[in-house]
């Protein structure tokens, strides 16, 4: 058991190297940072002397290792564009980030094993069929179309919601929860449906086809011969037996939340690590994407240990093939 | 049932919309935050518009552009400095009295190599005290615009920025964050109540101004809140969440118009959109012709003949835009209802002058351009390469965001560019300087004529402003005969504000909050 872990956390710390060098090398075609960070007037000495201060023009291995060097240290610089420590932002923006996606994804599970159940036990009825083909909506739309539309029905036109922001803020330490006001929950409820669509979509069409396939089994057949009720049958055995994979495929979207919550945060100008990194990027500020992207691998990577082991735990195969 | 009743509850206090206040709260946005709260930090429009609601120059704007008395009440200029008399009893908002000191303190400050403001800060060399109310900005020789290149340097208090360890603006290599990037002490109309960057900046009254009483603005707190996204921008405003946006999409000023208790107003930016032609090169980097066609006048007589403005004003951008000759706008000094007119638009000669030229079949080049700097700027170039290929030329576009885009122009390795160029001194110095002068860090089209070099130098001391305004229109009119570049449009701002506030719109897009009426 012990080795195993130590061999997959040997792999995770090789990932881990090679997303971030990936990365990095890749900041050479985002652009010029100097250009942003100083006014139109300064000189071309002024820029060349910035560039090298910031030594930009070292060859991409020396910057590399420097980034290394200095993120083993826990110093991830200061950002270009607000001129802050970066470790420090994102510890300030992740709150909100986490907050929407745990939102969203309470959402997705909720309303998506729902209506899974439903159009999987009355796959006939015309609700059913409506469900399914407005789903077909949630996976086809792109989420920035999904956002701007909830924004002019809800914010625009019946103006029951905040277009936009976070509100209702409360401080707990440095952790800032938007969930315990009125004031916040409605500020995270059309970001937080904009984000749980696709995952929610996802789950019912999941849920649906588990069910119909446990329905034809033997065991349900053999229930109803025992006279159980409709709902025993529905709810404890055939419920439970088609939550193993939806379990797993949450466990694996929950990393693709908060990449997709890019997107979404910006829409919304939901102030999170997403929307701080769109913002870097269109300024080029490196010490804000470095970060961000081994931010994100180390959450990938944690997620897919954490799943090894689970499987190792869960299914004695493995262990076998030790 | 309870359950029901419970959800039902919570549903109605869902819909309830935040509670009237009785104070006048304005709540506005744009797309992108001040970068910082240090004065001399960050030469970027958002950043000087923010900290100059908190802080104030000797000299100001108001929106007309006409320059006004700030922290100095009058100023008089010397053969080798101007004089000001400092305004009296005008207090920093931590209390602490503005004196002579904190001009000679704020300059230093501005002069430092830390400092975006250098540039601008450099015109005074030392600064001289007089006595407590009185300084003289000593300059290199005589100056006759000093004043029109004050009104960005704002004045920080000594006392302040000493016990706060912030004598000096943040620097690149800095490790920590200095004190004055989250913090500020001004003299100004607004005093910086909390700050959340990228989400709310909260700024109030302050009953301590100098202007107070003096200025029809009515607001006692200000709420900005940047929204990147164009698109929930707008929407912001059509959901009455917020009372004026800076900078809608052109796109949405229509549905702006038409909505219900709101209004577009739109100006003439100081900002101009040109392409510019590189005649410095021996051959161009990205054609199939050898040598340099742009050397020949005629080649770049048929670029701007075979250009039609008028249509780029009318399909591009929606009427928003005024096409021109020149490469400065009305409203700067040198602009000239003479010189202003486009070359027109006339595709069989500039067929004939590129034939003339020796090129009848016209040749290849790539058009670098951003996509996210300017109105429609791809677009605009987008319409420029159909207009050209009328006459023969195969242009590439190469349209990519403005960090990599400025870079090519600032390394020179582009041969033909879109540039856009706004004059915060509103003075043809400004443009000369950059973008005609053969040594101009802006200018990339290897542009290099003696007597606009000449002028360009003889301007900056020539204090007989007849004299020097006719050699400001001398260099333009060999500028408008040589033609560097192609011209295409000076910008049109555009603002939508909701009927429940009075603001005046400016020509340099800053939103002047001390005139701002709530009703």
């Amino acid at each position: 058991m012990l080795f195993f872990i130590l061999k997959r956390l040997a792999q995770s710390v090789l990932v881990m190297a090679i997303v971030s060098a990936v990365s990095f090398s890749l900041f050479n075609f985002v652009g010029d940072p100097v250009n942003n960070m100083v006014g139109q007037d300064a000189t071309r000495e002024q820029r060349i002397e910035i560039r090298q201060q910031l030594g930009l023009d070292d060859p991409i291995l020396t910057q590399y290792t420097r980034f290394l060097g200095n993120m083993m240290r826990g110093d991830f610089g200061l950002s270009y564009r607000i001129k802050r420590p970066v470790d420090e932002l994102i510890l300030e923006r992740l709150p909100a980030t986490l907050e929407l996606v745990f939102v969203s994804a309470i959402i997705a599970l909720f309303v998506g094993i729902t209506l899974g159940i439903y159009t999987g036990i009355r796959r006939k009825s015309w609700i059913s069929r409506s469900i399914l083909s407005v789903s077909l909506v949630g996976v086809s739309l792109p989420t920035f179309i999904i956002g701007i539309a909830l924004i002019y029905v809800f914010a625009v036109h019946l103006r029951w919601l905040p277009s936009s922001g976070r509100s209702g803020t409360i401080e707990f330490g440095w952790w800032k929860t938007s969930l315990l006001t009125v004031d916040g929950w409605r500020a995270i409820i059309l970001p937080a449906i904009t984000l749980s669509l696709f995952q929610l979509t996802l789950i019912l069409r999941l849920v649906r086809a588990e069910m119909l396939e446990v329905m034809q089994t033997d065991f349900i057949k053999f229930a109803r011969a025992r006279g159980l009720s409709e709902r025993a049958i529905n709810f404890r055995h055939a419920l439970r037996n088609t939550l193993v994979p939806v379990i797993t495929i949450i466990g694996l979207n929950i990393g693709g939340l908060i990449a997709f919550s890019v997107i979404t945060e910006t829409v919304f100008q939901w102030p999170g690590t997403g929307l701080m990194f769109i913002q870097a990027v269109d300024f080029v500020d490196v010490p804000i994407m470095a970060a961000y992207l081994v931010f994100v691998a180390l959450l990938f990577v944690l997620i897919n240990l954490i799943v090894d082991i689970l499987y190792f735990i869960v299914d004695p195969r493995i262990r076998l093939g030790e | 049932m309870q359950f029901k009743k419970m959800i039902a509850v919570s549903i109605a206090a869902l819909m309830v919309t935040g509670p009237a206040t009785a104070e006048n709260v304005l709540r506005w946005t744009s797309q992108g935050d001040a970068l910082t709260m240090d004065p001399h930090s960050q030469n970027e429009g958002p950043t000087i518009a923010m900290n100059g609601q908190i802080y104030e120059s000797l000299v100001t704007r108001d929106a007309d552009l006409v320059l006004q008395p700030e922290l100095a009440e009058s100023w008089e200029a010397g053969p080798d400095g101007w004089t000001f008399k400092l305004r009296q009893g005008v207090k920093f908002h931590d209390g602490s009295d503005f004196t002579a000191e904190d001009v000679v303190f704020s300059f230093e400050r501005a002069n430092h190599e830390a400092s975006d403001y250098k540039e601008q800060a450099k015109n005074v060399t030392s600064v001289e005290v007089i006595d407590d109310h009185t300084v003289k900005l000593m300059t290199d020789g005589p100056n006759p615009i000093l004043p029109n290149q004050l009104t960005s340097i704002y004045m920080m208090d000594k006392g302040w920025a000493e016990a706060n360890n912030v004598t000096a603006p943040q620097d690149f290599k800095a490790k920590e964050e200095t004190f004055a990037v989250r913090n500020a002490n001004g003299t100004g109309p607004f005093t910086l109540v909390s700050r959340a960057p990228d989400e709310m900046t909260v700024l109030a009254r302050n009953p301590n101004w100098w202007g107070e009483g003096k200025f029809p603005g009515n607001i006692d707190k200000i709420e900005y809140r940047p929204i990147t996204n164009a698109a929930t921008r707008v929407a912001a405003l059509l959901s009455g969440e917020v009372d004026f946006v800076l900078d809608p999409p052109l796109q949405d000023l229509k549905r702006i118009e038409g909505a219900d208790g709101l209004s577009v107003k739109t100006v003439a930016q100081i900002r101009s959109i040109f392409f510019g032609m590189d005649q410095g090169v021996d051959k161009l980097r990205t054609s199939d012709v050898d040598g340099n066609p742009f050397k020949d006048t005629r080649v770049r007589e048929a670029f701007n003949l075979a250009i039609d403005k008028d249509a780029i004003q009318r399909v591009v951008m929606e009427g928003l835009s005024f096409p021109t000759g020149m490469i400065t706008p009305p409203g700067v000094l040198g602009n000239t209802p003479e010189n202003d007119p486009s070359y027109g638009f006339d595709p069989a000669k500039a067929k004939a002058l590129l034939a003339e030229a020796g090129y009848p079949d016209g040749f290849s080049i790539r058009l670098d351009c951003p996509n996210n700097r300017y109105n429609n700027d791809e677009k605009i170039c987008q319409a420029a390469v159909a207009m050209l290929a009328k006459i023969g030329v195969k242009v590439n576009l190469d349209a990519i965001p403005k960090a990599q885009h400025f870079p090519k122009i600032q390394n020179r390795e582009s041969d033909f560019y879109m540039l856009g160029w706004g004059v915060p001194t509103l003075d043809s110095h400004y443009v000369f300087s950059y973008l005609l002068d053969g040594e101009g860090s802006w200018n990339a089209t290897g542009y290099n004529n003696p007597r606009v070099n000449e002028i360009t130098k003889a301007i900056t001391t020539e204090i007989d402003i007849e004299k020097r305004t006719a050699m400001i229109d001398e260099a333009w009119e060999q500028v408008k005969a040589d033609m560097p570049y192609v011209p295409i449009h000076h910008q049109v701002l555009a603002w939508g504000i909701a009927d429940n506030v009075d603001i005046q719109i400016a020509a340099d897009d800053a939103f002047r909050p001390r005139f701002a009426v709530m009703k």
